[in-house]
């Protein structure tokens, strides 16, 4: 087998490794609600018998083995079943189909905003390195990280609100029934969510920088005369790069919970807004197909970075 | 050498006013953090209400140190629990090797991969919401990263010499991990405890300001931004300055944190 092939195949298993153990722990979630939950289900209107209470157990397959009901909710999922949503009976998977679009929205142009800013401005601000401006940088980019988006983001509505007494700060309508409406209204929960991280990386891309133009290759390709834009970005920038795509790919769950607050704030549908109702209605088969979706999500992408690197570089092939 | 760096100064500073206000609050707070005066809703700051009043006419400087006992106190007891439980198990993790490394580390990537918030939501939603479950589910979100943090050095210092000539001299397992190891872990283990506890900080918030945190009355920074988001177009006063106190409280944190890599480990100066 080829070392890449090995690579491959290892990390494969690795991740199938993390799924497994996922869907586990967020099936066994299910078997962990307490006991008044289930009765809550019933409804406020219903009397709670010995009977009903038993119909219900079985509703939700309490009364089968453990095994039994990993295996049933586990080949359901495989298929795209999620189970239904306790209030309404609709399919689960249906209803978070419905909200993913505007969540992967703000996530997308949150995160495309950060990297299209972060990346010059890590490097500028290796390349202009000095012992005072170096602190600045640093307390700046704390600032920035401690930021609480949610905050931020009622600062913003209130400085819209004096500034732009016309602008549409909150709610949401669809890119398709309304491009420029929808755009305007992602602006604020943009800013609100690409600022902390933007800190986060422009400081992550700016040690990257310096590391790799600490490098020999860096003094060689100097020495040889080489002109400084080609040493910046055909030789530093892109061995600079590898560890900030990495941070990239870990922020990105970070931003999710970001999003999660920011939704809640610029009254966003997205599935921030949809688990938080389903904790308040206790609707556990949403949480839970929530939560499996989500994380099994960026399990994959960071999964998909990792693969990347292998192709693209071959230290880490051979490491 | 150790207080002269401006960061672990400014920081420090920061985190020791906050530390003696949370702990003070009762005898500092000019007003009862929870009873309601109508007649003083919405008052801007003046020299009876410095922060202002909130829409039930309550002090909002009482209710901000008030709100810091509470959000301090979960963030100590989470990172607490995080440092124990995840700590343990990388340090035994790394001491043990074999199989017992692979599967304890294989759990934290399951508990890691899950967004952070996420997670914590996840954990409330089953015990929950109420002050006490906020913090055992930032613990537990925690937990792998202090289990990852300290599996590495740990590693190293189970292969040092010193480690070795110990068990040769026949001390035991756990004379080892606690005299040996655990000493040598002390600055890592501080360094992350501080930036931790700057990150639960603004998760504690972000909980109680979806609600799923600190219930009210009860002050919380985060719940205090929630309830005042409604009249923050007429009164903005509650929502500036809870924001302000959360912002600054995790940036003490931070702050310190990052100069006491500096001072601690030189190694690690200048890297994320």
């Amino acid at each position: 087998m080829s070392p890449m092939l090995r690579v491959l195949a290892q990390r494969l298993l690795d991740l199938m490794v993390v799924l497994w153990g996922l869907s586990a722990l967020v099936f066994l979630m299910i078997r962990f609600i307490p006991g008044d939950a289930v009765q809550i289900m019933l409804g406020a209107n219903v009397e709670i018998t010995p009977d009903r209470l038993e119909a219900l157990y079985k509703k939700i397959g309490l009364d089968k083995s453990l095994l039994e009901q990993y295996m049933s909710w586990i080949g359901g999922v495989l298929v795209g079943d999620f189970g239904t949503s306790l209030w309404t009976g609709a399919p689960v998977g249906e209803e978070i189909l419905a909200r993913l679009g505007v969540t992967v929205e703000l996530l997308a142009l949150s995160l495309g905003t950060a990297v299209a800013i972060a990346i010059p401005a890590g490097c500028l601000m290796a390349y202009v390195r000095r012992s005072a401006s170096d602190y600045i940088v640093r307390v700046v980019t704390i600032i920035g990280v401690t930021m609480p988006s949610f905050w931020l983001g009622i600062i913003l509505i209130l400085a819209a609100y004096k500034f732009f007494p016309g602008f549409a700060s909150i709610g949401y309508v669809p890119f398709r029934d309304d491009p420029l409406g929808n755009l305007s209204r992602m602006i604020l929960p943009t800013v609100s969510l690409a600022l902390p991280i933007l800190a986060s990386l422009s400081r992550i891309m700016r040690s990257a920088m310096l590391d790799a133009l600490g490098q020999d290759y860096v003094r060689t390709a100097r020495a040889k005369g080489v002109s400084e834009t080609m040493v910046i970005f055909r030789h530093a920038l892109r061995n600079a790069l590898i560890p900030f795509v990495t941070a990239v790919g870990i922020t990105a769950g970070y931003l999710f919970g970001g999003a999660i607050v920011v939704e809640q704030v610029f009254a966003l549908p997205g599935l921030g807004r949809l688990v938080i109702g389903a904790i308040a209605e206790r609707n556990y088969p949403l949480i839970q197909a929530t939560i499996l979706l989500v994380t099994s999500g960026f399990v994959v992408i960071n999964f998909l970075v990792d693969m990347l690197y292998v192709a693209i570089d071959p230290r880490v092939r051979e490491a | 050498m150790l207080p002269r760096h401006p960061l672990v100064l400014v920081g420090g500073a920061l985190v020791f006013i906050q530390c003696a206000l949370a702990i003070f609050a009762p005898l500092i707070a000019p007003y009862d953090p929870i009873g309601q005066n109508i007649i003083n809703r919405m008052e801007a700051p003046s020299l009876s209400f410095l922060l202002g009043a909130d829409q039930f006419g309550r002090d909002n400087f009482s209710r901000i140190l008030y709100g810091y006992r509470a959000s301090l106190a979960v963030s100590l007891v989470s990172v607490t629990i995080a440092l124990i439980v995840g700590g343990s198990l990388g340090v035994i993790s790394a001491y043990y090797r074999g199989w017992t490394d692979r599967v304890v580390m294989r759990c934290m990537d399951v508990l890691f991969a899950f967004p952070l918030i996420l997670l914590a939501i996840a954990i409330i939603s089953l015990l929950g919401p109420r002050q006490w479950t906020t913090a055992i589910a930032i613990g537990i979100v925690y937990t792998p990263i202090f289990a990852r943090l300290l599996r590495g050095p740990a590693l190293v210092l189970a292969e040092s010499e010193f480690v070795v000539s110990a068990r040769a001299i026949g001390a035991g397992d756990l004379r080892i991990l606690l005299r040996h190891i655990l000493p040598n872990l002390a600055s890592v283990i501080l360094v992350q405890a501080s930036l931790s506890l700057s990150t639960a900080i603004l998760v504690e918030a972000s909980l109680s300001f979806l609600g799923i945190g600190t219930q009210p009355p009860t002050p919380s920074l985060g719940l205090m931004l929630a309830e005042s988001r409604s009249y923050a177009l007429i009164s903005p006063w509650t929502s500036i300055f809870a924001g302000v106190a959360i912002l600054t409280s995790s940036l003490g944190f931070n702050l310190l944190g990052d100069g006491l890599r500096d001072t601690l480990d030189p190694r690690l100066k200048g890297t994320e």
